[in-house]
């Protein structure tokens, strides 16, 4: 594959979608207030549960901050790379505008996927660096180079999770064409993942980590920022954020046997 | 005369939106399941015993988020996003033309759309009872009216305050992360996520003037079983739709003096 071709179209993106998305300027400036809000929320959750307990499942509050902090940074990642692009799958598939994109001598995932840009969603990418520093402030955390690769291994594992759970879904709208809803479904399991695993009943805890991977996305990443994780854990998520990647690579170019164009 | 014609009207279009739901079934049914997050929060007040400090007994919290999660899935309010499309695509421009308020329209789609769901709920209320088997409760038949009632109030006030947004299209085209915006003090303030007396005492001062709890947790205490404020609830409900109607008039009517139709 050509990646200085792909480097160059993918600048072209986002240029374009840059300019398209600063045409509502007030609307980035309202986004901009929402995830501020919606931090203060969060966090105003948890002191909740914590106003008469020390711990939930294990964790102190300063603990359970660092889940919210890298819950902020993907959230935020998935507002400003995976919504905006893969919602619109939705919206080719049902208008057969997908045509046009399987035509063109680029490959239809990257262009599924990249498309689009709202840079609405960097905010919430550094409010979550900016709560996460903070952490690291008052849980005294040693930033060494071991702790720095394993974090970023664990962290950019669980945005490769991420991201093929939501192409997944967004995939499965080739045989159902409305899948909106069941991205909502998702969102709000993904919910779940502002909170410590540990504070979940058994069960729970086995179907978030079994058929959702939600274990995998944020408390992984948190444990290797209290030096907690054992290293069977963080390749256990190297191992399932590489099956992830694969299968929706996979899923997505079977799915596509079965696309028949709109209206046909 | 006049009256029958309206009754006709509203019936007729119950009946369009009702077999237009219809259709998408699997969509609602997946819409009822993103509900659950009431269930998830319920989990953690249980598993880690918050419930103790706040005095209410497991299977009153149960109940609660139960009757939660119901109140939730009756008040659901979407208008904002159907009339954002509807007036960036130009389609307000035939409805403005009829003899009938669009928001009517979608006031019918939202009942039909309740409707519709309605079993759905049915189904995952009837799984809840099967894995909380202690917490079945059968409310006494005028309770349960009245919570009905006040669960309606509550549609309405949302209802009311999205098309408030909504009308905001007039002026911005981009109403909906208004939308969004509202929706975070909605989401952790209407007691959804944590019964509002478990709230710290500097919110609770001031929380019961503002309408959130009024949306989810006064219809939910009143349904389960929890202590709460009947005449008050009810009373202040009545009171912001009271607020809330003239402004949406209003906004309405200036908002149709601004309108023009896209591509004009």
């Amino acid at each position: 594959m050509n990646s200085r071709k792909y480097l160059k179209v993918y600048k072209k993106f986002l240029h374009t979608s840059f300019a398209s998305e600063l045409e509502y300027k007030t609307n980035i400036l309202i986004d901009l207030i929402t995830a501020i809000l919606s931090l203060i929320g969060s966090i105003f959750l948890l002191s909740i549960f914590f106003q008469n307990n020390g711990y939930i499942g294990g964790w102190k509050f300063e603990q359970a901050l660092i889940i919210q902090g890298i819950y902020t940074i993907l959230n935020g990642i998935t507002n400003t790379w995976f919504n905006p692009n893969l919602t619109e799958i939705v919206k080719h598939i049902r208008e057969g505008t997908l045509d046009f994109v399987l035509l063109k001598p680029i490959d239809s995932q990257f262009f599924i996927s990249f498309k689009k840009i709202n840079p609405s969603g960097f905010l919430e990418i550094m409010l979550g660096f900016f709560l996460l520093f903070f952490c690291i402030r008052v849980n005294q955390i040693n930033l060494n180079l071991n702790f720095l690769t394993l974090s970023s291994i664990t962290i950019s594992c669980s945005i490769c999770i991420l991201y093929s759970l939501w192409f997944f879904i967004s995939t499965t709208t080739i045989w159902f064409v409305k899948t909106w809803n069941a991205i909502e479904v998702l969102r709000s399991f993904l919910y779940i993942g502002r909170f410590p695993l540990n504070s979940f009943s058994f069960s729970l805890r086995i179907f978030f980590s079994v058929f959702i991977p939600i274990a995998f996305i944020t408390t992984i990443p948190s444990e290797v920022f209290l030096g907690l994780s054992q290293l069977w854990k963080i390749s256990l998520e190297i191992i399932v954020a590489t099956v992830f990647l694969i299968t929706s690579r996979k899923f997505w170019l079977f799915a596509l046997k079965f696309y028949s164009s709109a209206s046909s | 005369m006049k009256s029958n014609l309206i009754k006709s009207k509203i019936f007729t279009l119950l009946k369009v939106q009702y077999s237009n739901m219809l259709e998408y079934r699997v969509e609602i049914a997946l819409w009822a399941i993103s509900g659950i997050i009431p269930f998830f929060m319920l989990n953690i007040w249980t598993n880690n015993n918050l419930n103790e400090s706040i005095n209410i007994s497991d299977v009153m919290l149960s109940r609660y988020f139960l009757c939660a999660f119901f109140v939730r899935q009756f008040s659901v309010v979407w208008v904002v996003f159907s009339f954002e499309e509807d007036s960036l695509m130009g389609k307000v421009s035939p409805y403005l033309i009829q003899p009938l308020n669009p928001f009517l329209r979608y006031f019918a789609q939202h009942l039909a759309e309740q409707i519709t769901r309605f079993p759905f709920a049915l189904i995952i209320a009837f799984f809840f009872f099967i894995f909380n088997p202690e917490s079945l409760w059968i409310p006494n038949l005028g309770i349960l009216f009245l919570s009905i009632v006040s669960t309606f109030l509550s549609f309405l006030i949302q209802f009311l305050i999205q098309s408030i947004v909504a009308c905001l299209c007039f002026w911005t085209e981009k109403a909906s992360s208004i939308e969004r915006l509202l929706f975070i003090p909605t989401l952790f303030f209407s007691g959804l996520l944590a019964p509002v007396v478990s709230f710290p005492a500097y919110v609770k001062s001031w929380i019961y003037l503002t309408p959130f709890p009024y949306l989810i947790d006064f219809p939910a205490n009143l349904l389960s079983g929890n202590e709460t404020n009947i005449s008050g609830g009810l009373s202040m409900q009545i009171l912001w739709i009271f607020l809330l109607f003239p402004l949406f008039k209003k906004i309405w009517s200036e908002g149709t003096k601004k309108y023009t139709a896209m591509g004009s």
